[in-house]
């Protein structure tokens, strides 16, 4: 019983990265209609804001230390990072351990502007275009920016700890009665994932410009016929998009050292999950997010495994394979979506 | 000719040149210049450029013709390739039982996914055939590891039993794959003064493959059939309407390019007798797609030339390294040499990903038709220059 | 540069085809049926350096081309000379091998073995190299050392630490002076009796592929000699990066020790979640709960930080060794680089050096002399200590490092510590061992 309340928990912790960055891509779907391969990148590159805001807050000076010997034999250079010496170590070390918490206020406002030029750069002229065109674009787009971050980064991961404070795990079937500890920063990312799911529903459902939005979704033609302008606020959309994915990035380097190919390592699936939830079809994503997630838990269970062996390899296909044949049109999808 | 008309035949004739002088055509510099680094003639490399050429020409029957964009046409290509393995590993070092197998064999496969995959179209079918590959893909390369030898990849050792053949050659090492005696990996070297050039019979065994291969995909993008999957792009539904049912033509299509793709996979074990589970990556399916795209998908040459492309670019490109670099640019300055160098290291060696997502970046945007559109500008823009000398005919330009 | 062909056998069945068919001009000459492939007959030879350039490993492939290039420039007699001059056998002297200048060529493998061969083909056909070495993963190493074996060229291995490379996959052309599973697993059983006692349960977390296989299987029949108990043993699929739902199980499984059989994204991955379940913290049947990752590489280990202090793991070389040869090795590579070199790096650079060595002890470049020359070859000096190539199966025997996570680092370098030195011959098995059973070298092939 205890094991299976571990599993539901993981796959709901798995599949808020699944669902953040499903409903994403389902966004740029939705409003555009492009199939956006770059999207895996946007999250790996919000990952890596987390990495640079880490390294901007350790930026150290040199001391030499002449009492400790470098691997070369010459004197250690001590380093010492500048907010410590300005903020007393006290300070400067619980600002550099909370960097990843920082990184969110940075890349907001950093996914956002990528998002807006990316979209009137690139993606504006592929509107038109047959969906080959936009996914080898896209693709290229996607190719292009992780070498970039493998050019100033390198290819190995690169660890960026959650802080202090929030790491370690906590037992959370205590109010149960029962022992189920938990890594304390995932329950915090299933936490930020939902908040960020609700922000954004409420985004589209309670405002104005969301109203509109969804009203586009529907029926752009109109809309623009209605002396709106419509482009301006899909514009915006796929900037909101792109902060989506660039916030589960930073809040998952914690979880794994990011490194520059995990947008890759995440786009086959993200696809799958936005499939399986229904093309365009904002709750379906999230709801397929969250149950590849739980469905993936169980498949890598030993118990599950000596029945099928190999089932953790292949599940998330099967689930795509079975829905689409007997639910074409996804969990939630409309008809007709994408169907030519 | 052959049942083509003259344009076709044109092409036909256009290819074979290029395929049976590609030895001469692609080692245009002398060995030992600085410049023989882009040279691209040696066995190895022509085998792919021709193998990958069958590959993306199968895929465009399916694509370019239907409109169905597969994303797990590399699980065919490493079928092919695990079935010409066995074959070699079981029955003889000879290729052609082995490229037979490896046709039929993919051809069952793509039968049996095409069946399925096809009860849907758009994305929902490239999804499928994504997640068919994918689940392929995993395992071989873990469970299925006493079929495919997983990571490594099915290899020959010393100890198979070959039923028409030894184990072993005298000398005590593997034998070589053949036709019928003929060594595919022998090689003939000419010496033309500073340049050298290498005839491989395998390479010629690809090549003619790869006529005959062109050939049938041209007899069927004219053809009835073929038009019927031309219909079937445009308007699928108003097809069904017509009380037709467009299936059998579509899975037919599927079968013949998953077919092609088994014959690449075939010659590829042929060449080379190994087969790896990384053959039948998402990323492998996606290659294909990117050649025919790049190339120009629906075109009749555009997926060979997509093929070359990029096969070019993943073996010259990612060989070049600073010291080539530095040997390229040693007659400049040095504080200019080393500048040079800097800016040009990330594009080359292993930055050869940067250049390859620019350039496919450059081409669609740029050239929504593919490599073959681009060769049509250059042929009008050439053309116009030729017409606006001659200022009578100026006016008279035909319309393409 | 001359060329000569892959098969003279070929060259001679096509050259007598066209001689009888054609009237050919003078022009067109096969060139002299060499004795063996790539013969270099100018004032250069050219090496094959096939490393990943791309692709998850392209770090590790960074650094072992940094190494590669350092003993280009050592052989061609430039910059402090690093490990020849600590080297026991001294038949090197900085003319270059033979009296030839060492040239190179780099490729990238993509850590696939079909673009691994393709490169090292490229190499074979175009550029003449008559040695190739490098690769960061055993089934790339495999995959090149079988090409290489067809072609006629020697294969130096990289980094690969599967026991098949040296065992049913061996190859007469091939060699590796990496350790391997086997090793790794002898080494750390003693030191793990040490410090965790014979009475322990151990739960096996493994890469599903063959590497992982064959350092479960020699990890767990390590430690069962030992008196531990293996709880379970659970397969990870390769392309998994987050192994929480595989961690999680762990938790109330009973078992008091977790052996992680990864390598290098997965090892990263896998180590920080087990960190993260509080695994460290944890107390089973009255004992700590501990975490073992048989391959360590420090500059993978560098993603998984602080996750790493005491945990316990194997490598084949670390630059902290104060022996004359590391300390040699370290001191050219830190000078050139500024940083220390990896166990990647070090490695490298030691088979270029036994490479050029042997050729030159032999006198010759033929694969076949080559070969002699490294059978049973002992040597000192390349920084573990007395090491010997054994000529049933290729494989170096020499020390093997038992090394542990530091508490304190010093420097971002400073991650691992050697706990201990397991001496070669506690390492040594018999060439027909059980897991290295089931291939044979065959005969070395020249090629031509």
């Amino acid at each position: 019983m205890d094991a299976i309340l571990l599993q539901i928990l993981n796959g709901l912790d798995k599949g808020s990265a699944y669902a953040l960055i499903a409903l994403g891509l389902t966004l740029i779907f939705g409003t555009l209609g492009v199939v956006n391969f770059a999207h895996g990148a946007l999250f790996m590159i919000g990952a890596f804001c987390a990495v640079t805001v880490q390294r901007l807050l350790s930026l150290s000076y040199e001391m030499v230390d002449e009492s400790q010997k470098d691997f070369l034999g010459n004197p250690l250079k001590v380093k010492t990072p500048y907010v410590e010496s300005w903020f007393g170590p006290e300070i400067g070390g619980t600002i550099i351990d909370w960097a990843v918490p920082i990184a969110i206020l940075f890349a907001i406002p950093i996914m956002v502007l990528i998002g807006f030029v990316m979209e009137r750069g690139l993606i504006k002229h592929f509107y038109k275009r047959e969906h080959a065109d936009q996914i080898l674009v896209t693709f290229g787009l996607a190719i292009v920016l992780q070498e970039v971050i493998k050019y100033f980064y390198g290819a190995n991961p690169i660890q960026t700890p959650s802080p202090e404070a929030l790491s370690g795990v906590a037992n959370v079937g205590a109010l149960l009665g029962m022992d189920i500890v938990y890594p304390v920063w995932r329950i915090v990312y299933f936490f930020f994932s939902v908040a960020v799911i609700g922000a954004i529903f409420s985004f589209l459902q309670f405002t104005t410009f969301g109203m509109v939005v969804r009203a586009g979704m529907a029926d752009r033609e109109t809309v623009g016929l209605l002396g709106i302008n419509i482009d301006r606020r899909f514009t915006i959309m796929f900037g909101i998009a792109a902060a989506v994915a660039g916030l589960a990035g930073v809040m998952y380097t914690p979880i794994n050292s990011p490194n520059y190919h995990m947008g890759m390592d995440f786009l086959v699936l993200s696809f799958v999950v936005v499939v399986v939830g229904g093309m365009g079809s904002l709750p379906g994503a999230v709801l397929a997010g969250f149950l590849l997630g739980i469905l993936e838990s169980f498949a890598s269970m030993n118990e599950i495994k000596s029945i099928l062996p190999g089932i953790d390899q292949i599940i998330i296909y099967v689930v795509a394979i079975i829905i689409l044949l007997t639910r074409p049109r996804g969990l939630m999808g409309r008809k007709g979506v994408m169907e030519e | 000719m052959f049942g083509l008309d003259n344009k076709d035949t044109r092409m036909l004739i256009i290819v074979a040149v290029l395929t049976l002088f590609a030895p001469f055509i692609l080692n245009p510099f002398p060995t030992g210049s600085a410049m023989a680094q882009f040279n691209a003639g040696y066995p190895d490399l022509m085998q792919r450029f021709v193998i990958f050429g069958i590959f993306a020409i199968g895929f465009n029957i399916l694509f370019g013709l239907t409109g169905y964009l597969s994303f797990g046409h590399a699980a065919f290509l490493g079928v092919g390739s695990y079935s010409a393995v066995w074959m070699f590993k079981l029955l003889s070092m000879n290729v052609v039982p082995a490229i037979l197998l490896s046709v039929a064999i993919s051809g069952l496969f793509a039968l049996l996914i095409g069946f399925v995959s096809l009860r849907r179209s758009g994305i929902y079918f490239s999804i499928l055939t994504l997640a068919f590959a994918q689940m392929s893909f995993n395992l071989a390369y873990s469970v299925l590891t006493p079929i495919t030898n997983g990571e490594t990849g099915l290899q020959l050792t010393l100890d198979d039993p070959r039923i028409l053949g030894v184990s072993a050659t005298a000398d005590g090492s593997i034998p070589v794959t053949s036709l019928f005696g003929l060594e595919m990996r022998s090689t003939f070297e000419m010496v033309v003064g500073p340049w050298a050039f290498q005839f491989n019979v395998g390479y010629y065994l690809c090549a003619l493959v790869l006529l005959a291969a062109f050939y049938l995909s041209i007899r069927i993008f004219r053809s009835p059939f073929g038009m019927m999957l031309r219909a079937v792009k445009s308007n699928q539904q108003r097809m069904n309407y017509t009380g037709l049912n467009t299936k059998p033509y579509t899975l037919a299509a599927f079968v013949i390019s998953g077919m092609y793709a088994g014959l690449a996979g075939g010659l590829m074990a042929s060449m080379d007798p190994l087969a790896g589970a990384e053959r039948m990556q998402w990323t492998a399916s996606g290659e294909v797609v990117l050649m025919t795209i790049l190339g120009g998908a629906g075109t009749l040459i555009g997926p060979v030339l997509g093929a070359g492309f990029i096969k070019y670019f993943e073996n010259i490109f990612s060989k070049i390294n600073d010291t080539v670099l530095h040997n390229w640019f040693a007659f400049m300055p040095d504080g200019l040499e080393d500048f040079v160098v800097f800016i040009v290291h990330p594009f080359i060696g292993k930055g050869w990903h940067l250049t390859l997502g620019i350039m496919f970046m450059l081409v669609v945007v740029f050239l929504p038709g593919g490599l073959v559109e681009g060769g049509q500008r250059i042929g009008k823009w050439v053309k116009g220059r030729k017409n606006k000398d001659d200022s009578t005919s100026a006016t008279k330009t035909p319309a393409e | 540069m001359s060329k000569s062909d892959f098969s003279r056998r070929g060259v001679l069945k096509t050259g007598a085809l066209a001689g009888t068919g054609l009237a050919l001009p003078t022009i067109f000459t096969a060139s002299s049926a060499a004795a063996f492939t790539n013969d270099p007959t100018g004032s250069s030879v050219t090496l094959g350096f096939n490393v990943p350039q791309t692709g998850p490993y392209a770090d590790e492939g960074a650094d072992e081309l940094r190494a590669y290039r350092l003993a280009v420039e050592h052989l061609n007699g430039g910059g402090d000379g690093g490990m020849m001059n600590t080297f026991s056998s001294k038949e090197l002297q900085g003319n270059g091998i033979l009296g030839k200048e060492v040239k190179f060529v780099t490729g990238d493998t993509q850590t696939k073995s079909d673009a691994a061969r393709a490169s090292a083909k490229s190499m074979i056909e175009k550029d003449g190299a008559v040695m190739i070495t490098g690769g960061s993963s055993s089934g790339v190493a495999i995959a090149v050392q079988g090409l290489c074996q067809e072609a006629g060229v020697i294969f130096m291995a990289g980094l690969t630490h599967s026991n098949d490379t040296t065992g049913k996959d061996k190859k007469a052309n091939g060699f590796r002076h990496f350790f391997n599973g086997y090793m790794s697993a002898a080494a750390l059983a003693p030191v793990l009796k040490n410090l965790y006692g014979t009475d322990r349960n151990a739960y096996h977390l493994t890469a599903d592929y063959t590497w992982g296989w064959t350092q479960e299987e020699s990890i767990a029949a390590a430690t069962e000699a030992l008196g531990w108990n293996t709880v379970e043993k659970v397969r990870t699929p390769l392309a998994a990066t987050d192994f929480s739902s595989y961690i999680a199980p762990v938790l109330n499984s009973g078992a008091d020790v977790l052996v992680l059989n990864h390598y290098g994204g997965n090892m990263v991955n896998s180590l920080t979640n087990a960190v993260q379940f509080g695994l460290r913290e944890k107390v089973v049947n009255g004992k700590n709960f501990e975490i073992v990752v048989p391959l360590y590489s420090r500059l993978m280990a560098k993603g998984a930080g602080a996750n790493v202090k005491g945990i316990h793991g194997s490598t084949n070389w670390h630059w902290s060794l104060q022996d004359e040869g590391s300390q040699a090795f370290v001191r050219s590579f830190g000078t050139k680089y500024g940083f220390p070199p990896s166990q990647a790096a070090h490695t490298v650079y030691c088979q270029t050096m036994l490479y050029a060595d042997a050729v030159s002890r032999a006198g010759s470049f033929n694969p076949c002399a080559v070969v002699e020359a490294l059978e049973g070859f002992e040597f000192d000096g390349l920084g573990n200590g007395k090491t010997l190539y054994r000529a049933e199966d290729h494989q170096c025997f020499k020390d093997v490092l038992v090394v542990r996570g530091k508490e304190n680092p010093t420097s971002e370098f400073d991650l691992l510590e050697v706990v201990e030195v397991t001496p070669a011959a506690q390492v040594t098995y018999p060439a027909d061992h059980p897991m290295f059973a089931g291939g044979a070298l065959g005969s070395c092939n020249p090629g031509a």
